[in-house]
Protein backbone atom coordinates (compact mmCIF):
# COMPACT_ATOMS: atom_id res chain seq x y z
CA UNK A 1 0.00 0.00 0.00
CA UNK A 2 1.42 3.13 -0.74
CA UNK A 3 2.38 6.13 1.55
CA UNK A 4 -0.72 7.80 0.49
CA UNK A 5 -3.85 6.74 -0.33
CA UNK A 6 -6.63 8.69 -2.12
CA UNK A 7 -10.05 6.46 -2.85
CA UNK A 8 -13.24 7.97 -4.57
CA UNK A 9 -13.25 11.54 -3.35
CA UNK A 10 -17.06 12.99 -3.97
CA UNK A 11 -17.63 16.53 -3.51
CA UNK A 12 -20.78 18.80 -4.59
CA UNK A 13 -21.69 22.45 -3.90
CA UNK A 14 -25.49 21.95 -3.85
CA UNK A 15 -26.27 20.92 -7.47
CA UNK A 16 -22.62 21.22 -9.14
CA UNK A 17 -20.81 18.14 -8.59
CA UNK A 18 -17.11 18.99 -8.10
CA UNK A 19 -15.60 16.51 -8.04
CA UNK A 20 -16.54 12.80 -8.89
CA UNK A 21 -14.43 10.11 -7.76
CA UNK A 22 -11.21 11.17 -7.43
CA UNK A 23 -8.39 8.33 -6.68
CA UNK A 24 -4.58 8.69 -6.57
CA UNK A 25 -1.84 7.16 -4.43
CA UNK A 26 1.71 8.85 -3.52
CA UNK A 27 4.88 7.16 -1.92
CA UNK A 28 6.65 9.32 0.64
CA UNK A 29 9.24 11.64 -0.13
CA UNK A 30 7.29 11.91 -3.96
CA UNK A 31 5.99 15.17 -5.57
CA UNK A 32 2.31 14.92 -7.74
CA UNK A 33 1.45 18.15 -9.37
CA UNK A 34 -1.92 18.61 -10.55
CA UNK A 35 -2.76 20.15 -13.76
CA UNK A 36 -6.10 21.10 -15.31
CA UNK A 37 -7.83 24.12 -16.41
CA UNK A 38 -9.67 26.82 -14.21
CA UNK A 39 -12.89 25.41 -12.55
CA UNK A 40 -12.20 21.96 -12.62
CA UNK A 41 -11.98 20.68 -8.71
CA UNK A 42 -8.12 21.14 -8.33
CA UNK A 43 -8.55 24.01 -5.26
CA UNK A 44 -11.80 21.43 -4.00
CA UNK A 45 -9.92 18.34 -3.70
CA UNK A 46 -6.64 20.71 -1.65
CA UNK A 47 -9.68 21.85 0.24
CA UNK A 48 -11.11 18.46 1.38
CA UNK A 49 -7.51 17.23 1.97
CA UNK A 50 -6.83 19.74 4.59
CA UNK A 51 -10.86 19.41 6.23
CA UNK A 52 -11.60 23.44 4.98
CA UNK A 53 -14.46 21.37 2.99
CA UNK A 54 -15.78 18.24 4.05
CA UNK A 55 -15.63 15.44 1.38
CA UNK A 56 -19.26 13.50 0.88
CA UNK A 57 -17.71 10.46 0.47
CA UNK A 58 -14.56 8.52 -0.26
CA UNK A 59 -11.29 7.91 1.72
CA UNK A 60 -8.14 8.67 2.38
CA UNK A 61 -6.03 6.79 4.05
CA UNK A 62 -1.99 7.58 5.25
CA UNK A 63 0.85 5.53 6.36
CA UNK A 64 -1.75 2.55 6.20
CA UNK A 65 -4.02 4.48 8.23
CA UNK A 66 -7.59 5.46 8.02
CA UNK A 67 -7.33 9.37 8.31
CA UNK A 68 -10.45 10.53 6.27
CA UNK A 69 -14.04 8.44 5.26
CA UNK A 70 -16.54 10.85 3.90
CA UNK A 71 -18.90 9.28 5.27
CA UNK A 72 -18.41 9.83 8.87
CA UNK A 73 -16.85 13.19 8.60
CA UNK A 74 -19.73 15.63 9.15
CA UNK A 75 -20.64 13.49 12.43
CA UNK A 76 -16.58 14.23 13.92
CA UNK A 77 -15.75 16.13 16.58
CA UNK A 78 -13.88 19.17 16.83
CA UNK A 79 -11.06 18.36 18.59
CA UNK A 80 -11.01 14.72 16.18
CA UNK A 81 -10.69 16.96 12.84
CA UNK A 82 -8.10 19.46 13.91
CA UNK A 83 -5.83 16.07 14.80
CA UNK A 84 -6.77 14.16 11.11
CA UNK A 85 -5.40 18.06 9.30
CA UNK A 86 -2.74 18.16 10.94
CA UNK A 87 -1.19 15.28 8.63
CA UNK A 88 -1.68 18.11 5.74
CA UNK A 89 -0.33 21.49 5.57
CA UNK A 90 -1.63 24.02 2.53
CA UNK A 91 -0.01 26.36 0.95
CA UNK A 92 -2.36 29.06 -0.09
CA UNK A 93 -2.44 30.90 -3.45
CA UNK A 94 -2.89 34.42 -1.71
CA UNK A 95 -0.37 33.67 0.86
CA UNK A 96 -2.80 34.39 3.42
CA UNK A 97 -0.10 35.84 6.31
CA UNK A 98 -1.27 36.89 9.69
CA UNK A 99 -0.22 40.54 9.14
CA UNK A 100 -0.02 42.13 12.58
CA UNK A 101 2.72 39.50 12.69
CA UNK A 102 6.46 39.55 11.35
CA UNK A 103 7.87 36.92 9.58
CA UNK A 104 9.30 34.98 12.16
CA UNK A 105 6.39 35.48 14.37
CA UNK A 106 3.97 34.08 11.46
CA UNK A 107 5.81 30.82 11.44
CA UNK A 108 5.96 30.65 15.21
CA UNK A 109 2.41 31.38 16.17
CA UNK A 110 0.76 28.15 15.47
CA UNK A 111 3.85 26.21 16.20
CA UNK A 112 4.30 27.88 19.91
CA UNK A 113 0.75 26.96 20.33
CA UNK A 114 0.82 23.64 19.77
CA UNK A 115 4.18 22.87 21.85
CA UNK A 116 2.25 24.44 24.64
CA UNK A 117 -0.31 21.97 24.04
CA UNK A 118 1.41 18.73 23.69
CA UNK A 119 3.65 19.76 27.01
CA UNK A 120 0.20 20.52 29.16
CA UNK A 121 -0.97 17.14 27.75
CA UNK A 122 2.43 15.32 28.12
CA UNK A 123 2.87 14.31 24.71
CA UNK A 124 6.64 14.39 23.73
CA UNK A 125 7.18 17.95 21.82
CA UNK A 126 7.52 18.06 17.98
CA UNK A 127 10.99 19.41 18.34
CA UNK A 128 13.69 19.31 20.90
CA UNK A 129 14.52 23.11 20.31
CA UNK A 130 12.22 26.11 21.33
CA UNK A 131 9.57 27.09 18.36
CA UNK A 132 11.45 29.82 18.45
CA UNK A 133 14.79 28.61 17.07
CA UNK A 134 13.10 26.25 14.87
CA UNK A 135 11.16 29.13 13.07
CA UNK A 136 13.99 30.97 12.20
CA UNK A 137 15.87 27.68 10.93
CA UNK A 138 12.96 27.35 8.57
CA UNK A 139 13.43 31.05 7.37
CA UNK A 140 17.02 30.62 7.14
CA UNK A 141 15.98 26.98 4.89
CA UNK A 142 13.61 29.22 2.84
CA UNK A 143 15.96 32.15 2.04
CA UNK A 144 14.65 35.00 4.10
CA UNK A 145 17.56 35.41 6.90
CA UNK A 146 17.49 39.16 6.79
CA UNK A 147 13.77 39.53 6.89
CA UNK A 148 12.73 37.87 9.85
CA UNK A 149 11.76 40.91 11.40
CA UNK A 150 9.46 42.51 8.95
CA UNK A 151 5.56 42.33 8.36
CA UNK A 152 4.28 41.06 5.61
CA UNK A 153 3.21 44.31 4.01
CA UNK A 154 7.36 45.04 3.94
CA UNK A 155 7.85 41.69 2.12
CA UNK A 156 7.12 40.78 -1.43
CA UNK A 157 5.00 38.47 -2.82
CA UNK A 158 7.76 35.97 -3.52
CA UNK A 159 8.82 36.62 0.06
CA UNK A 160 5.51 36.51 1.47
CA UNK A 161 5.08 33.22 0.01
CA UNK A 162 8.32 31.68 0.98
CA UNK A 163 7.52 32.30 4.66
CA UNK A 164 3.88 31.20 3.96
CA UNK A 165 5.82 27.91 3.22
CA UNK A 166 8.15 27.62 5.77
CA UNK A 167 5.04 28.19 8.23
CA UNK A 168 3.41 25.56 6.69
CA UNK A 169 6.29 23.27 7.69
CA UNK A 170 6.88 24.37 10.99
CA UNK A 171 3.98 22.03 12.06
CA UNK A 172 5.86 18.88 9.78
CA UNK A 173 2.92 17.85 8.02
CA UNK A 174 3.22 14.55 6.25
CA UNK A 175 2.01 16.28 3.00
CA UNK A 176 2.49 20.10 2.15
CA UNK A 177 -0.12 20.64 -0.25
CA UNK A 178 0.69 23.87 -2.55
CA UNK A 179 -2.52 25.67 -4.30
CA UNK A 180 -1.51 27.36 -7.44
CA UNK A 181 1.69 28.72 -5.06
CA UNK A 182 2.86 31.36 -7.99
CA UNK A 183 -0.54 32.29 -9.49
CA UNK A 184 -0.31 35.55 -7.68
CA UNK A 185 2.83 36.52 -7.97
CA UNK A 186 4.63 38.82 -10.60
CA UNK A 187 6.39 36.85 -13.33
CA UNK A 188 9.73 37.67 -11.87
CA UNK A 189 9.73 36.73 -8.78
CA UNK A 190 7.66 33.22 -9.43
CA UNK A 191 11.46 31.56 -9.72
CA UNK A 192 12.57 32.04 -6.06
CA UNK A 193 9.20 29.98 -4.87
CA UNK A 194 10.01 27.34 -7.45
CA UNK A 195 13.37 27.13 -6.39
CA UNK A 196 12.31 26.67 -2.67
CA UNK A 197 9.84 24.37 -3.31
CA UNK A 198 12.23 22.34 -5.18
CA UNK A 199 14.88 22.58 -2.82
CA UNK A 200 12.70 21.18 0.22
CA UNK A 201 11.44 17.96 -2.38
CA UNK A 202 15.36 17.32 -2.44
CA UNK A 203 16.75 18.42 0.55
CA UNK A 204 13.86 16.93 3.12
CA UNK A 205 12.10 14.95 0.92
CA UNK A 206 8.90 16.21 1.67
CA UNK A 207 5.74 14.48 0.32
CA UNK A 208 4.08 17.08 -2.10
CA UNK A 209 0.78 18.07 -3.74
CA UNK A 210 1.22 20.79 -6.28
CA UNK A 211 -1.95 22.77 -8.03
CA UNK A 212 -0.12 24.61 -10.81
CA UNK A 213 -0.14 26.10 -14.21
CA UNK A 214 3.64 26.37 -13.93
CA UNK A 215 3.95 23.34 -16.83
CA UNK A 216 7.65 23.29 -16.98
CA UNK A 217 8.02 23.21 -13.05
CA UNK A 218 5.51 20.15 -12.71
CA UNK A 219 7.65 18.26 -15.24
CA UNK A 220 10.81 19.27 -13.40
CA UNK A 221 9.71 18.40 -10.19
CA UNK A 222 7.04 15.54 -9.88
CA UNK A 223 6.73 12.08 -9.42
CA UNK A 224 3.70 12.10 -11.08
CA UNK A 225 1.57 14.44 -12.86
CA UNK A 226 -2.62 14.22 -12.55
CA UNK A 227 -4.63 15.87 -15.10
CA UNK A 228 -7.93 16.81 -13.77
CA UNK A 229 -11.53 17.78 -16.21
CA UNK A 230 -14.48 18.51 -14.19
CA UNK A 231 -13.86 16.52 -10.89
CA UNK A 232 -12.46 13.65 -12.94
CA UNK A 233 -8.78 11.97 -13.32
CA UNK A 234 -8.78 12.17 -17.30
CA UNK A 235 -4.56 10.82 -17.06
CA UNK A 236 -2.69 10.34 -15.10
CA UNK A 237 1.42 9.30 -14.77
CA UNK A 238 4.83 10.02 -14.98
CA UNK A 239 5.72 13.35 -16.36
CA UNK A 240 7.52 12.26 -19.51
CA UNK A 241 4.53 10.36 -20.62
CA UNK A 242 1.61 13.10 -19.50
CA UNK A 243 4.11 15.79 -20.69
CA UNK A 244 5.36 14.31 -24.03
CA UNK A 245 3.19 11.28 -24.82
CA UNK A 246 -0.46 12.26 -23.61
CA UNK A 247 -3.18 9.75 -24.84
CA UNK A 248 -6.58 12.06 -23.87
CA UNK A 249 -7.41 14.54 -26.67
CA UNK A 250 -8.51 16.45 -23.40
CA UNK A 251 -5.17 16.59 -22.15
CA UNK A 252 -3.49 17.27 -25.67
CA UNK A 253 -5.80 20.05 -26.29
CA UNK A 254 -4.84 21.25 -22.36
CA UNK A 255 -1.50 20.91 -23.75
CA UNK A 256 -1.64 22.71 -27.07
CA UNK A 257 -3.90 25.71 -25.47
CA UNK A 258 -0.81 26.61 -23.06
CA UNK A 259 2.16 25.75 -26.06
CA UNK A 260 -0.18 28.75 -27.95
CA UNK A 261 0.05 30.97 -25.12
CA UNK B 1 -15.84 88.55 36.49
CA UNK B 2 -17.60 87.14 39.10
CA UNK B 3 -20.22 86.36 36.49
CA UNK B 4 -17.35 84.53 34.40
CA UNK B 5 -16.56 82.08 37.33
CA UNK B 6 -20.44 81.53 37.98
CA UNK B 7 -21.40 80.61 34.44
CA UNK B 8 -17.68 78.26 34.60
CA UNK B 9 -18.52 76.49 37.97
CA UNK B 10 -22.67 75.81 36.44
CA UNK B 11 -21.34 74.56 32.76
CA UNK B 12 -18.46 72.64 34.35
CA UNK B 13 -20.75 71.08 36.49
CA UNK B 14 -23.21 70.57 33.53
CA UNK B 15 -20.43 69.02 31.28
CA UNK B 16 -19.87 66.90 34.20
CA UNK B 17 -23.04 64.99 33.46
CA UNK B 18 -22.05 64.52 30.40
CA UNK B 19 -18.82 63.33 30.83
CA UNK B 20 -20.21 60.82 33.17
CA UNK B 21 -23.06 59.70 29.95
CA UNK B 22 -20.48 59.68 27.64
CA UNK B 23 -18.49 57.22 30.18
CA UNK B 24 -21.03 54.85 31.21
CA UNK B 25 -22.35 54.72 28.11
CA UNK B 26 -19.17 53.55 26.80
CA UNK B 27 -18.72 51.08 29.55
CA UNK B 28 -21.51 49.12 28.78
CA UNK B 29 -22.68 49.67 25.96
CA UNK B 30 -19.46 48.19 24.47
CA UNK B 31 -19.86 44.52 25.40
CA UNK B 32 -23.09 45.34 25.47
CA UNK B 33 -22.73 45.64 21.48
CA UNK B 34 -20.01 42.97 20.73
CA UNK B 35 -22.86 40.37 22.12
CA UNK B 36 -25.42 41.83 20.04
CA UNK B 37 -22.76 41.20 17.49
CA UNK B 38 -22.39 37.62 17.98
CA UNK B 39 -25.98 37.29 18.21
CA UNK B 40 -26.37 39.14 14.45
CA UNK B 41 -23.80 36.54 13.32
CA UNK B 42 -24.99 33.32 15.15
CA UNK B 43 -25.80 30.45 12.90
CA UNK B 44 -29.33 29.90 15.21
CA UNK B 45 -32.08 31.94 12.88
CA UNK B 46 -34.06 33.00 15.71
CA UNK B 47 -31.81 34.65 17.76
CA UNK B 48 -29.94 36.16 14.64
CA UNK B 49 -33.67 37.67 13.53
CA UNK B 50 -34.40 38.74 16.75
CA UNK B 51 -30.84 40.37 17.38
CA UNK B 52 -30.80 42.10 13.75
CA UNK B 53 -34.70 43.20 14.79
CA UNK B 54 -33.74 45.06 18.00
CA UNK B 55 -30.74 46.55 16.14
CA UNK B 56 -32.92 47.97 13.33
CA UNK B 57 -35.53 49.68 15.78
CA UNK B 58 -32.69 50.97 18.17
CA UNK B 59 -31.16 52.47 14.74
CA UNK B 60 -34.42 53.06 13.24
CA UNK B 61 -36.23 55.66 15.25
CA UNK B 62 -34.62 58.84 17.46
CA UNK B 63 -32.47 58.79 20.05
CA UNK B 64 -34.55 61.44 21.77
CA UNK B 65 -38.00 59.25 21.49
CA UNK B 66 -35.87 56.17 22.86
CA UNK B 67 -34.54 58.46 25.84
CA UNK B 68 -38.85 59.61 26.20
CA UNK B 69 -39.99 55.93 26.19
CA UNK B 70 -36.88 54.77 28.71
CA UNK B 71 -37.89 57.75 31.15
CA UNK B 72 -41.78 57.35 31.04
CA UNK B 73 -42.86 54.08 29.88
CA UNK B 74 -42.09 52.14 33.31
CA UNK B 75 -43.65 54.91 35.29
CA UNK B 76 -47.21 54.94 32.65
CA UNK B 77 -47.52 51.04 32.67
CA UNK B 78 -47.25 50.95 37.07
CA UNK B 79 -49.99 54.43 36.36
CA UNK B 80 -52.41 51.88 33.74
CA UNK B 81 -51.54 48.77 34.15
CA UNK B 82 -50.69 47.70 37.40
CA UNK B 83 -52.33 50.92 39.58
CA UNK B 84 -53.33 48.93 42.31
CA UNK B 85 -49.79 47.99 42.56
CA UNK B 86 -49.01 50.76 44.84
CA UNK B 87 -45.72 49.22 46.19
CA UNK B 88 -43.27 52.44 46.48
CA UNK B 89 -41.60 50.12 43.66
CA UNK B 90 -40.43 53.82 42.09
CA UNK B 91 -39.04 53.08 38.69
CA UNK B 92 -37.80 56.53 37.06
CA UNK B 93 -39.28 58.75 39.68
CA UNK B 94 -38.33 62.31 38.80
CA UNK B 95 -35.24 62.54 41.04
CA UNK B 96 -32.47 63.93 39.26
CA UNK B 97 -30.29 60.46 39.69
CA UNK B 98 -33.11 58.29 38.09
CA UNK B 99 -33.18 61.07 35.40
CA UNK B 100 -29.31 60.02 34.58
CA UNK B 101 -30.07 56.29 34.77
CA UNK B 102 -32.60 56.65 32.34
CA UNK B 103 -30.90 58.43 30.57
CA UNK B 104 -27.86 55.83 31.03
CA UNK B 105 -29.93 53.13 29.81
CA UNK B 106 -31.34 54.35 26.73
CA UNK B 107 -27.93 56.07 25.65
CA UNK B 108 -25.97 52.66 26.20
CA UNK B 109 -28.70 50.02 24.27
CA UNK B 110 -28.57 52.92 21.55
CA UNK B 111 -24.96 53.12 21.06
CA UNK B 112 -24.45 48.71 21.36
CA UNK B 113 -26.85 48.84 18.46
CA UNK B 114 -24.71 51.15 16.37
CA UNK B 115 -21.27 49.66 17.80
CA UNK B 116 -22.88 46.54 17.48
CA UNK B 117 -23.10 46.87 13.24
CA UNK B 118 -19.54 48.21 13.11
CA UNK B 119 -18.15 44.96 15.40
CA UNK B 120 -20.08 42.84 12.83
CA UNK B 121 -18.58 44.57 9.66
CA UNK B 122 -15.13 44.35 11.20
CA UNK B 123 -15.46 40.90 12.16
CA UNK B 124 -17.12 39.81 8.90
CA UNK B 125 -14.43 42.03 6.53
CA UNK B 126 -11.73 40.06 7.73
CA UNK B 127 -10.68 37.67 4.48
CA UNK B 128 -12.06 34.06 5.21
CA UNK B 129 -8.51 33.06 4.57
CA UNK B 130 -7.19 34.45 7.60
CA UNK B 131 -9.32 31.68 9.66
CA UNK B 132 -8.74 28.89 7.44
CA UNK B 133 -5.10 29.57 7.10
CA UNK B 134 -5.41 28.98 11.48
CA UNK B 135 -7.42 26.13 10.72
CA UNK B 136 -5.34 24.26 8.49
CA UNK B 137 -2.37 25.42 11.16
CA UNK B 138 -4.55 23.30 13.17
CA UNK B 139 -5.23 26.21 15.90
CA UNK B 140 -8.50 26.19 17.40
CA UNK B 141 -10.98 28.33 17.16
CA UNK B 142 -10.37 30.33 19.92
CA UNK B 143 -6.98 30.61 19.72
CA UNK B 144 -7.67 31.89 15.87
CA UNK B 145 -10.13 34.60 17.09
CA UNK B 146 -8.04 35.78 20.25
CA UNK B 147 -4.47 35.49 17.87
CA UNK B 148 -5.63 36.05 14.38
CA UNK B 149 -8.24 37.94 14.04
CA UNK B 150 -9.10 40.19 16.71
CA UNK B 151 -6.17 42.35 16.58
CA UNK B 152 -7.24 43.19 12.93
CA UNK B 153 -10.88 43.50 13.52
CA UNK B 154 -9.24 46.19 16.47
CA UNK B 155 -7.28 48.03 13.43
CA UNK B 156 -10.63 47.98 10.97
CA UNK B 157 -13.18 49.44 13.59
CA UNK B 158 -10.98 52.24 15.03
CA UNK B 159 -12.07 54.85 12.16
CA UNK B 160 -15.81 54.01 12.33
CA UNK B 161 -15.39 53.40 16.28
CA UNK B 162 -13.97 57.21 16.59
CA UNK B 163 -16.67 58.56 14.84
CA UNK B 164 -19.41 57.37 16.93
CA UNK B 165 -17.58 58.22 19.97
CA UNK B 166 -17.10 61.57 18.51
CA UNK B 167 -20.85 61.58 18.06
CA UNK B 168 -21.59 60.29 21.66
CA UNK B 169 -20.08 63.41 23.88
CA UNK B 170 -22.49 65.55 21.39
CA UNK B 171 -25.42 63.54 21.85
CA UNK B 172 -25.46 63.37 25.45
CA UNK B 173 -26.90 66.96 25.02
CA UNK B 174 -30.18 64.60 24.35
CA UNK B 175 -30.67 64.33 27.69
CA UNK B 176 -31.43 67.30 28.59
CA UNK B 177 -34.95 66.17 27.06
CA UNK B 178 -35.55 64.54 30.15
CA UNK B 179 -34.06 67.63 32.43
CA UNK B 180 -30.97 66.16 33.02
CA UNK B 181 -28.59 68.95 34.38
CA UNK B 182 -26.27 68.43 31.91
CA UNK B 183 -24.32 70.88 29.60
CA UNK B 184 -26.66 72.47 27.39
CA UNK B 185 -28.96 72.95 30.54
CA UNK B 186 -27.19 75.23 32.34
CA UNK B 187 -26.55 77.11 28.29
CA UNK B 188 -30.13 77.35 28.38
CA UNK B 189 -31.15 78.40 31.23
CA UNK B 190 -28.53 81.39 31.23
CA UNK B 191 -30.17 82.22 28.19
CA UNK B 192 -33.29 82.43 29.76
CA UNK B 193 -31.69 85.07 32.05
CA UNK B 194 -30.50 86.89 29.18
CA UNK B 195 -26.89 85.65 28.57
CA UNK B 196 -26.24 84.25 25.11
CA UNK B 197 -22.17 84.23 25.14
CA UNK B 198 -22.67 80.85 27.40
CA UNK B 199 -24.10 78.99 24.52
CA UNK B 200 -19.98 79.85 22.92
CA UNK B 201 -18.63 78.92 26.05
CA UNK B 202 -20.73 75.64 26.29
CA UNK B 203 -19.80 74.54 22.81
CA UNK B 204 -15.86 75.14 23.29
CA UNK B 205 -16.22 72.83 26.14
CA UNK B 206 -17.43 70.14 23.21
CA UNK B 207 -14.69 71.45 20.97
CA UNK B 208 -12.31 70.42 23.44
CA UNK B 209 -13.72 67.31 24.30
CA UNK B 210 -13.69 66.15 20.74
CA UNK B 211 -9.93 67.87 19.89
CA UNK B 212 -8.86 65.54 22.11
CA UNK B 213 -10.64 62.75 21.74
CA UNK B 214 -9.83 63.25 17.97
CA UNK B 215 -5.93 63.61 18.97
CA UNK B 216 -5.92 60.28 21.15
CA UNK B 217 -7.22 58.08 18.28
CA UNK B 218 -4.82 59.81 15.53
CA UNK B 219 -2.42 58.44 18.16
CA UNK B 220 -4.02 55.07 18.15
CA UNK B 221 -4.31 54.80 14.48
CA UNK B 222 -0.48 55.64 14.09
CA UNK B 223 0.17 53.06 16.76
CA UNK B 224 -1.26 50.26 14.61
CA UNK B 225 -0.32 51.58 11.19
CA UNK B 226 2.84 49.55 11.35
CA UNK B 227 0.76 46.60 9.46
CA UNK B 228 -2.14 46.31 7.09
CA UNK B 229 -4.94 44.46 7.01
N1 LIG C 1 -17.88 27.02 -1.61
C1 LIG C 1 -18.36 26.79 -2.84
N2 LIG C 1 -19.67 26.88 -3.09
C2 LIG C 1 -20.16 26.63 -4.32
N3 LIG C 1 -19.41 26.31 -5.38
C3 LIG C 1 -18.09 26.22 -5.21
C4 LIG C 1 -17.49 26.45 -3.94
N4 LIG C 1 -16.16 26.29 -4.06
C5 LIG C 1 -15.94 25.97 -5.35
N5 LIG C 1 -17.09 25.92 -6.04
C6 LIG C 1 -17.24 25.58 -7.47
O1 LIG C 1 -16.52 24.40 -7.69
C7 LIG C 1 -15.90 24.42 -8.96
C8 LIG C 1 -14.45 24.07 -8.83
O2 LIG C 1 -13.79 25.08 -8.13
P1 LIG C 1 -12.24 25.02 -7.77
O3 LIG C 1 -11.91 26.28 -7.09
O4 LIG C 1 -11.98 23.76 -7.04
O5 LIG C 1 -11.58 24.97 -9.20
P2 LIG C 1 -10.05 25.07 -9.59
O6 LIG C 1 -9.76 23.89 -10.44
O7 LIG C 1 -9.22 25.27 -8.39
O8 LIG C 1 -10.01 26.36 -10.51
P3 LIG C 1 -8.85 27.46 -10.66
O9 LIG C 1 -7.81 26.89 -11.57
O10 LIG C 1 -9.55 28.61 -11.27
O11 LIG C 1 -8.34 27.77 -9.30
C9 LIG C 1 -16.16 25.80 -9.54
O12 LIG C 1 -17.17 25.69 -10.51
C10 LIG C 1 -16.62 26.61 -8.37
O13 LIG C 1 -17.56 27.56 -8.79
MG1 LIG D 1 -8.03 26.90 -7.68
Amino acid sequence: MAFLEVKEIYKSFGKTDVLRGISFSLEEGQVLSIIGSSGNGKTTLLRCLNYLEFADSGTVTLNGKLISDGKVLKSLKESQIRENRLHFGLVFQSFNLFPQYTALQNVNLALSLMEKERAKKGVEPLYDEPSIEVAKKLLIKVGLEDKMDLYPCQLSGGQCQRVAIARAMALKPSVLCFDEPTSALDPELTGEVLRVIKELKESEGITMIIVTHEMSFAKNVSDKVLFMVDGIVEEMGAPVEVFDNPKSDKLKAFLQGINEK
Amino acid sequence: MEEFVDVSLRLLEGFSSSVIIFVFTLIFAIPLGLLIAFCSMSKFAPLRIVSRTIVWVLRGTPLMLQIFVIFYLPGLLKLFVWPAMNTGWAWFDKTISTRLIAALVAFSINYAAYFSEIFRGGIEGIPKGQMEAGEVLGMTKPQIFFKVILMQVVKRIIPPMSNEIITLIKDTSLANVISVLELIFWAQTFMLEGLIWPLFYAGAFYLVFVGALTLFFNWVEKKLSYYKV
